[in-house]
């Protein structure tokens, strides 16, 4: 995943504020997280590919319509899936059913296709809308708008803590592999790299745990007890419902679709 | 070893999902005040661990270290790891949503058992002894996340096993290399700060 530092979202990495979003900037986060998970859910749910294929055309989309950036994103997803095309081409091969040819004695079976398709679409389709959607909040407002659907608070605070310091460790990271690089380190397949790199995650450990020593003193001496106000102004208003029907009517349109596909077979 | 959505059955991710909420559950509540800032700091390093490649062969594996996790978090290395890949899902893209339960407990149920099995020899005065356990400690919690991976696609469907077995087999080297670099980060965390491991051995003890 080294790609993520270059082509990755820069909030995390720097933490830098994310491009506005004319349509999803004025609805309620809340709505959004819900409309990822309900939709998520419907997507693994569905059998028909015909549906499947409206269910990614749908999420491509909501992609264009919501200026999301589209190069990274892709290219996001891209990576994901060459993550998964080596399990995805066995498929055809190992599951029994009508083989149409056959490569080094194993039958490719067109059910085993129609599984990696069937696969390959729920797989890109929900990740695609869960960037779009929620992807392209503000790390922070995603801890508020968990904290809002009742996330234990302990919860919320460590992914806060988490989205705060990833940006800052790996600064941190970086600069120890400067040092070493001046040092005329190189990454190799030896025994000294491997020693080198554990070294390295060994004292990035040491720096962490000591750096949160001095958080939560600082922490303490602001009067912290454990909970950290959050506040917030999400509101559900009449946009949001206008949103969550649209997305209803949608949701609806799949589902019948889904429904008339399995009675004529 | 992201498992997507859409490739297990139905049966295996709501298994998943609820085991995954009962360890995040028994985490939350061994985190008091005291811990949550290191705990934070702790699943941040392991995010930004995760974007280090090391070279194996011709290619690149991207670190775990789900084993250097569990014994430094121990229970919390469940709420720990599920927000690292919650925030891996959301903003680049790895994995998927409705599998994070699945993926959570795969990646999260071998840092707990790597703790319960590795912490007292992690916690010995040599700090050569501690390398050994540590080492032992990262092999472990590979095999055991790429076992349970296999577990999770092979319960889906038969269709699955070999690309089960594949994932074992092509992840032997991961399993030696995430060894050796969780021997070396304990030795030398060790040798920096040895109070460290010492310290969340009797804290652990002490809330459980």
């Amino acid at each position: 995943m080294g790609h993520i530092v270059t082509s990755g979202p820069q909030v995390l990495v720097n933490a830098q504020v994310s491009g506005g979003n004319r349509l999803l900037d004025k609805l309620d986060p809340r709505t959004r997280i819900i409309t990822a998970c309900v939709y998520a859910v419907l997507i693994v749910s569905f059998k028909s590919l015909v549906v499947l294929s409206c269910g990614l055309a749908l999420s491509l989309a909501a992609m264009q319509v919501t200026n999301t950036p589209v190069k990274a994103t892709l290219r996001r997803m891209l990576a994901m899936d060459g993550f998964i095309l080596f399990t995805l081409a066995l498929l055809p091969f190992t599951m029994p059913g009508t083989p149409i040819f056959s490569l080094f004695g194993y039958g490719f079976s067109i059910e085993g296709l129609m599984k990696a398709i069937d696969i390959a679409l729920k797989a890109n389709a929900i990740i695609l809308m869960l960037m779009v959607l929620v992807g392209t909040l503000e790390p922070v407002t995603i801890g508020h708008a968990l904290h809002r659907l009742r996330t234990p608070q302990v919860l919320v605070h460590l992914l806060m803590f988490t989205v705060r310091y990833i940006s800052v460790l790996h600064q941190e990271y970086l600069r120890l592999r400067a040092a070493m690089k001046v040092r005329s380190f190189q990454l190799s397949n030896s025994l000294h790299t491997y020693k080198s790199v554990g070294y390295l995650v060994g004292m990035m450990l040491v720096r962490s745990l000591d750096r949160s020593e001095r958080i939560l003193a600082a922490m303490k001496c602001r009067g912290f007890t454990g909970t950290i106000p959050l506040l917030d102004t999400m509101q559900f208003t009449k946009r949001d419902k206008v949103f969550a029907l649209m997305v209803l009517f949608f949701a609806l349109l799949l589902i019948v679709m889904e429904w008339m596909i399995d009675t004529t077979y | 070893m992201h498992i997507v959505d859409g490739a297990l059955s139905n049966e295996v991710v709501i298994a998943g999902s609820v085991l995954a909420a009962g360890g995040i559950a028994l985490g939350l509540r061994k985190l008091d005040i005291e811990k949550i800032p290191a705990a934070g700091m702790l699943s941040a390093t392991f995010f930004v661990a995760s974007l280090i490649h090391v070279p194996i062969g011709p290619s690149s594996v991207h670190l775990i270290l789900n084993g250097l996790a569990g014994l430094m978090l121990g229970w919390a290395a469940f709420p720990a790891l599920f927000v690292g890949l919650l925030l891996q899902a959301v903003f680049f893209g790895f994995g998927g949503l409705t599998v994070l339960g699945v993926n959570t407990l795969n990646i999260a149920l071998p840092a707990v058992l790597v703790f319960y099995i590795c912490r007292q020899g992690v916690a010995a005065r040599s700090a050569i002894t501690s390398a050994v356990w540590g080492g032992i400690g990262g092999t472990l919690s590979i095999v055991l996340t790429t076992l349970l991976v296999g577990a999770s696609l092979a319960l889906s469907g038969d269709e699955f096993i070999p690309a089960a077995k594949l994932v074992f087999v092509t992840h032997i080297p991961v399993m030696i290399i995430e060894g050796l670099l969780t021997g070396f980060a304990v030795y030398l965390a060790r040798k920096v700060k040895p109070e460290l491991f010492a310290e969340l051995t009797v804290s652990a003890e002490a809330t459980s």
